[in-house]
């Protein structure tokens, strides 16, 4: 058979999916191996258990100055942050790409300009939000609304004008108005685009949260990464690094699994990443 | 005083750019005809059909219906049912079903809720053993098969008692035995709602069956430099009455065949 047309079966695809994974580890702790050999004080490349009784202190131990949990206090933060910043897009996104999508007059005023404004790098204006908002918590918010919602309310709009056309001559033919038809039809018809939307918006955002995290902050995931770096404590920085990915991985398959739940006549039929 | 017609057709065209479609259309179709409308793919009967519903507009003459001119947009006294695309895909079958009367009650959410929602559901209830969907009320419509949607599509224009029902192609995805029961469910519900009924059909027998009353479109004239240059009109205007159900011998050579347009 074609290998096109063979799919591997569940448990097959489970051990294929994890085996990237633990090809990677292996070849670190292998590197690691070795290197520590050479010269045993290697912050470079720290053994696997190292990294474990680091992460586990920084999760469970309370910190000497502070009395705080370091990684809980850094998770929340960052969290809140990347939820203030996304939860904010995604309204402009509800509420600007239903407009433009729908109604032509607004389309015409806006579109241009939303097109433009998307391609403004948002890392070259955060030294304006710093300097107009401070130091705060407000501009990294900003930076990530800004970097997040010109793309999100370009992918609504572009989901309320596939609608077919047919949809929504049908709606006026029941004697909805405009208002209604948001409503009734075109809401619940892009909500999971919205979705999809936020699940694409999260990449930039995790990107420009942890930038601002670095630059101007005193606590964070971000924060802690880079402070650590003048150390070289790899120790921290490597399964921070894994954390944050985890956590990026966790919110996008619970953001799939809403969609599936909440809209099963979208998802059926075909599968999607 | 004269009544006027349904609906009147006076020397209407349509135009896309350099390519005229449709041209020297003139009609009087009397209220409560079932007007059948055949021609080759591509000659501008789903346009025809999208005028009648104000969703274009024609580039020359005009149209009224009893006497005034359409409205420039689509509103409930014209149904229509297409052949994709007529349900929305997101409300179960009995939600598709009470969405009208949802508009009607409830101008600011377009929802009802609780006792009100039950309500609505139960009324429908009598509409769907007729539709055969009472079984698949609560489905989706990406649940149901082509027949059962197109049956939970003609009801749902059917919802505001429209006085003119548009169908464009409505079963023309559907199986032959499946095909004539839902010609005999949409014959009934005409008698009974006394509609005026355009249904655009690829099917010529269907269209015989049907209709009272059966347009045929075609391009008369031909400019052999310019193929655009002209459009395609009612080439026959056939006044059926009811129960002929075969094209009389000499029409059938004129006609399209519908094997071929498929
Ligand atoms: N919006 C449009 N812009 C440009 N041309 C159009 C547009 N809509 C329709 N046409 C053209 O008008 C002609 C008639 O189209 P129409 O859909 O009415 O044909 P039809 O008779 O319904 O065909 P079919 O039987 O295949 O459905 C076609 O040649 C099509 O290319
Ligand atoms: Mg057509």
């Amino acid at each position: 058979m074609r290998i096109i047309n063979r799919t591997p079966s569940r448990r097959t695809a489970v051990l294929l999916g994890l085996l990237p994974f633990a090809a990677l580890i292996v070849s670190y702790a292998i590197a690691s191996h070795y290197r520590r050999l050479d010269n045993p004080a290697d912050k470079l490349l720290p053994s696997l258990g190292d990294m474990a009784s680091t992460f586990w202190s920084m999760a469970f131990v309370a910190d000497k100055r502070s009395g705080d949990y370091l990684l809980l206090g850094d998770t929340l933060d960052s969290l809140w942050r990347l939820g203030a910043g996304v939860g904010t897009a995604t309204l402009i996104a509800l509420v600007l790409g239903i407009a433009i999508g729908f109604i032509p007059h607004i389309r015409s005023s806006l579109a241009p300009f939303i097109a433009s404004f998307s391609l403004i790098p948002p890392i070259t204006i955060l030294p304006i939000l710093f300097i107009i908002f401070g130091l705060g918590e407000v501009s990294k918010v900003v930076l990530i609304v800004v970097g997040t919602a010109p793309v999100m309310v370009r992918s609504v709009a572009q989901a309320v004008m596939n609608i077919p056309r047919e949809l929504i001559i049908k709606a006026e033919t029941l004697g909805a108005s405009v208002w209604q038809m948001t409503t009734r039809l075109v809401l619940p018809q892009i909500l999971p685009h919205l979705i999809t939307a936020i699940r694409l918006g999260l990449v930039p955002a995790w990107i420009f949260l942890i930038s601002a995290e670095a630059i101007a902050s005193t606590s964070g995931l971000g924060y802690r990464i880079f402070l650590v770096r003048r150390y070289l404590a790899m120790d921290v920085i490597l399964p921070y690094v894994i954390w944050i990915t985890l956590l990026a991985y966790l919110i996008d398959r619970l953001l799939l699994i809403v969609s599936r739940r909440a809209f099963p006549w979208h998802h059926a039929g075909g599968n999607s990443l | 005083m004269k009544t006027p017609p349904k609906v009147a057709v006076k020397n209407v065209s349509m135009r896309f750019g350099d390519v005229l479609v449709l041209e020297r259309l003139n009609l009087d179709i009397a209220a409560g005809t079932f007007c059948t409308i055949v021609g080759a793919s591509g000659c501008g009967k789903s346009t025809f059909l999208q005028m009648l519903l104000s969703n274009t507009r024609p580039t020359g003459g005009a149209i009224e219906l009893d006497g005034v001119p359409l409205p420039d947009e689509p509103t409930p006294e014209r149904g229509i049912v297409f052949q994709r695309y007529s349900v929305f895909p997101h409300l179960t079958v009995e939600d598709n079903l009470i969405l009208a009367s949802e508009f009607a009650a409830s101008p600011v959410t377009g929802k009802l809720f609780g006792g009100a929602r039950r309500k609505a559901r139960a009324e429908v209830r009598e509409t769907l053993e007729r539709i055969g969907l009472a079984p698949a009320a609560k489905r989706y419509p990406a649940q149901l098969s082509g027949g059962m949607q197109q049956r939970l599509a003609i009801a749902q224009a059917l919802l505001k008692k429209p006085a003119i029902l548009l169908l464009d192609e409505p079963f023309g995805a559907l199986d032959p035995g499946i095909r004539n029961d839902m010609q005999e469910l949409l014959l009934q519900l005409w008698r009974e709602q006394a509609m005026t009924v355009f249904m655009v059909t690829h099917d010529i027998q269907e269209a015989f069956k049907l209709g009272t009353r059966m347009l045929v479109f075609d391009k008369v004239r031909h400019d052999p430099v310019a193929p655009e240059a002209y459009g395609a009109t009612i080439t026959y205007d056939l006044r059926l009455k009811d129960g002929v159900s075969e094209p009389p011998p000499a029409m059938g050579a004129l006609l399209p065949d519908p094997a071929a347009s498929v």
